[in-house]
């Protein structure tokens, strides 16, 4: 019988005296043990580095695997493909990674920190990674989930400590995690530590509690703004088209006025001028005709007419000057 | 022959377990480096490389130390800056075992490495900070501008909003400067130093509270300005409305009175040049015109005492014919001339 484990090829007889029965299953057994201490499974996202007396012999990929059973070889299973997250200043409840989110108590320390113009910002971020090189991962540094929180924290400081609280808040904040991305590498880089990062994203940045509400009271004062501005333009653009309109109107009006004055005085010295011309033929006689068709005209509309003889001296008294006029 | 393979099979196992058993085969883990002592003195070199290894049994003694990077943390401390600031301070560092014979000798475990990294970083830590603005420690790039938003620049009164502290040094010079003085001296315990940061630096909480008030009081100006602003501008629009209203209003004023008066003024010339061709034509106008007024004047309330001296009775008392020698025709009755209204 043969047993291939890793490199080694072990060869076992069985006895062949065929008596001792009992050896034979004592040999079973002890078999049965190694083969199943002697076979592992890397999960689908993972590698597993295999260690041989402590030293790394190979890093192998997922499924089953064959190892030499006893503790001589011991198989580290790191999750090469997962991306991994670290939550700081905040923290999302039932994560399976351990270095993903501080206690309650250190998140509060975490986001709080120092700007650039000596003010205060609450930052909460969140970093991803993979852990690339298991190998590295493993073996050189101890601690590389700590190690990695601490990295991220010092330079997320680092950055904001170069920025005002105005920038932090509002303007700076992908400059900010992009930069903090950057450096992040660097110093993964300087400790080796077979990490690489992804994405460093900002998640929520405010001012310290107790100053929130004096910066929306700016937003607030500067909406307050926008709309006195409004209102008053509004207000504006009620009255200005109109007083125009108005105007207009006036102008138009008046210019109707003078066109039917000018025309009027046009129209009545034009008749005028024939008239006369026709009154200089025959003077006397056009005059008489004209009081005469007036009288005609006028004397029928006349309510009461009294005619007194001036040789008389007196007022007809037939006529009842008090009486109301009838009609 | 088969017995013989069984049999040197059990020996070499039975002989194995015997070396492990006794301690003269061990392993090197990966993440170790071994001292191996005799009576407590260190015999060979270090063993930094992985793998089975051998002693001599019983009187040997294997030292295990960490070949990884290893954390320090430094607790949070309230320092003094310069400028008498109470910051609370929070470091960490990285480092080794470099040399872990030096290391085993002058140190020899982690909870006394973690002690001596302690002492070390953490006074030159504190020199460090005393020596420096806080602006030193928490800034680190001298020459960085920040972007302003132009609207809240505009409005500070203040001039302290979005400008960032000007420093000669930095964070990193700081840092650098505690790495300096320590590497040296942790060398001398076979520890290399590789990296040194401030993790935190925040206020403590008097000069926290008093932090806050400043920045309130900061954004409360700016509020204040913002709403002055609204209002100035508002009454800014306002005041030219008000104008422009006049403004529309006054020249259509000016330009109806014009035109009113240019219409009134060419009426009147176009009415005095037919009137006024002649003594003969202005009369004979007074004339028509009287007539006309009295078709428009006299009417159903009007009671008319009329004389049989008039031209028009003076029939009722004979028919001979009266020649009047200036052509009167009877009373002259003046009447208001009529002018359109215009309502301004």
């Amino acid at each position: 019988m043969r047993l291939q484990i890793g490199n080694e090829v072990i060869e076992i007889k069985p006895p062949s005296n065929g008596g001792k029965s009992a050896s034979v299953v004592m040999g079973l057994i002890l078999l049965t043990i190694t083969a199943a201490t002697s076979i592992y499974s890397i999960g689908t996202e993972e590698e597993g580095v295999v260690l041989r007396f402590g030293k790394i012999v190979k890093t192998v990929n997922s499924g089953l695997h064959l190892k030499v059973p006893f503790g001589i070889d011991r198989i580290y299973p790191v999750p090469v493909t997962r991306v991994m997250k670290q939550e700081f200043g905040f923290g999302t409840r039932g994560a399976t990674y351990s270095s993903q989110m501080s206690s309650d108590w250190e998140m509060e320390l975490e986001k709080d920190m120092v700007t650039g113009d000596l003010n205060s910002a609450l930052v909460e971020w969140v970093i991803q990674f993979k852990l690339s090189e298991p190998e590295k991962y493993l073996f050189n540094v101890r601690d590389a989930d700590e190690t990695l929180r601490d990295a991220s924290e010092s330079i997320m400081r680092a950055v904001v400590g170069d920025r005002t609280v105005d920038e932090v808040i509002t303007v700076g904040r992908a400059e900010i995690a992009e930069e903090c991305k950057s450096k992040l590498k660097e110093l993964v880089e300087l400790y080796d530590m077979g990490i690489s990062i992804d994405q460093v994203q900002l998640i929520t940045v405010n001012p310290p509690k107790p100053v929130q509400a004096s910066f929306n009271e700016v937003n607030q004062a500067q909406q307050e703004r926008e709309n006195s501005i409004n209102v008053a333009l509004g207000e504006q653009n009620r009255e200005i088209p109109k007083a125009g309109g108005e105007a207009e109107k006036s102008i138009s009006e008046a210019q109707g006025y003078a066109m039917q004055r000018v025309n009027e005085a046009e129209g009545d010295s034009a008749k005028f001028i024939a008239l006369f011309g026709e009154y200089l033929k025959a003077p006397e006689v056009t005059r008489r005709r004209i009081y005469l068709e007036t009288m005609q005209d006028v004397m029928p509309k006349l309510g009461k007419k009294v005619i007194v003889d001036e040789s008389a001296n007196q007022v007809l008294p037939f006529l009842p000057l008090t009486a109301p006029a009838a009609k | 022959m088969k017995k013989i393979t069984i049999r040197f099979f059990v020996v070499v196992i039975v002989f194995a377990f015997s070396l492990l058993a006794t301690g003269a085969i061990f392993t090197v883990h990966e993440t170790e480096q071994v001292v191996i002592t005799q009576f407590g003195k260190p015999v060979g070199d270090p063993i930094t490389t992985p793998g089975l290894k051998f002693k001599v049994p019983f009187i040997q003694k294997v030292n295990v130390f960490e070949k990884r990077i290893l954390a320090w943390d430094g607790a949070a401390i309230e320092m003094t800056t310069r400028d008498k600031t109470y910051i609370i301070v929070d470091t960490y560092a990285r480092w080794a075992i470099e040399d872990p014979l030096l290391y085993f000798l002058s140190v020899q475990n982690e909870r006394r490495a973690q002690s001596r990294l302690k002492d070390i970083l953490g006074s030159a830590t504190l020199d460090a900070i005393a020596s420096h603005e806080l602006a030193e420690v928490v800034r680190s790039d001298k020459t960085r501008k920040p972007v302003v938003e132009e609207e809240i620049a505009e409005a500070d009164q203040s001039g302290a909003i979005g400008n960032l502290i000007p420093i000669r040094r930095g964070r990193e010079a700081l840092e650098k400067d505690v790495f300096t003085a320590s590497e040296p001296v942790l060398k001398e315990y076979g520890i290399k130093l590789y990296d040194f940061r401030f993790k935190r630096i925040n206020y403590n909480t008097v000069v926290q509270e008093r932090i806050h008030e400043r920045m309130i009081s900061e954004r409360k100006q700016i509020a204040e300005r913002f709403r002055s602003e609204g209002n100035g501008e508002a009454a800014k629009i306002l005041g030219n409305m008000e104008r422009d209203l006049r403004r529309i209003k006054s020249e259509a004023y000016k330009e109806v009175q014009t035109l009113m008066g240019e219409a009134d003024a060419k009426a009147t010339e176009i009415y005095a040049s037919a009137y006024n061709q002649s003594l003969e034509s202005a009369e004979f106008y007074q004339f028509v015109r009287t007539m006309e007024l009295y078709g428009e004047m006299l009417g159903g309330d009007s009671t008319v005492i009329l004389s049989t001296e008039s031209d028009l009775f003076k029939y009722l008392k004979e028919v001979e014919p009266v020649l009047d020698p200036d052509g009167s025709p009877g009373p002259v009755i003046e009447g208001p001339r009529s002018a359109p209204e215009f309502d301004n």
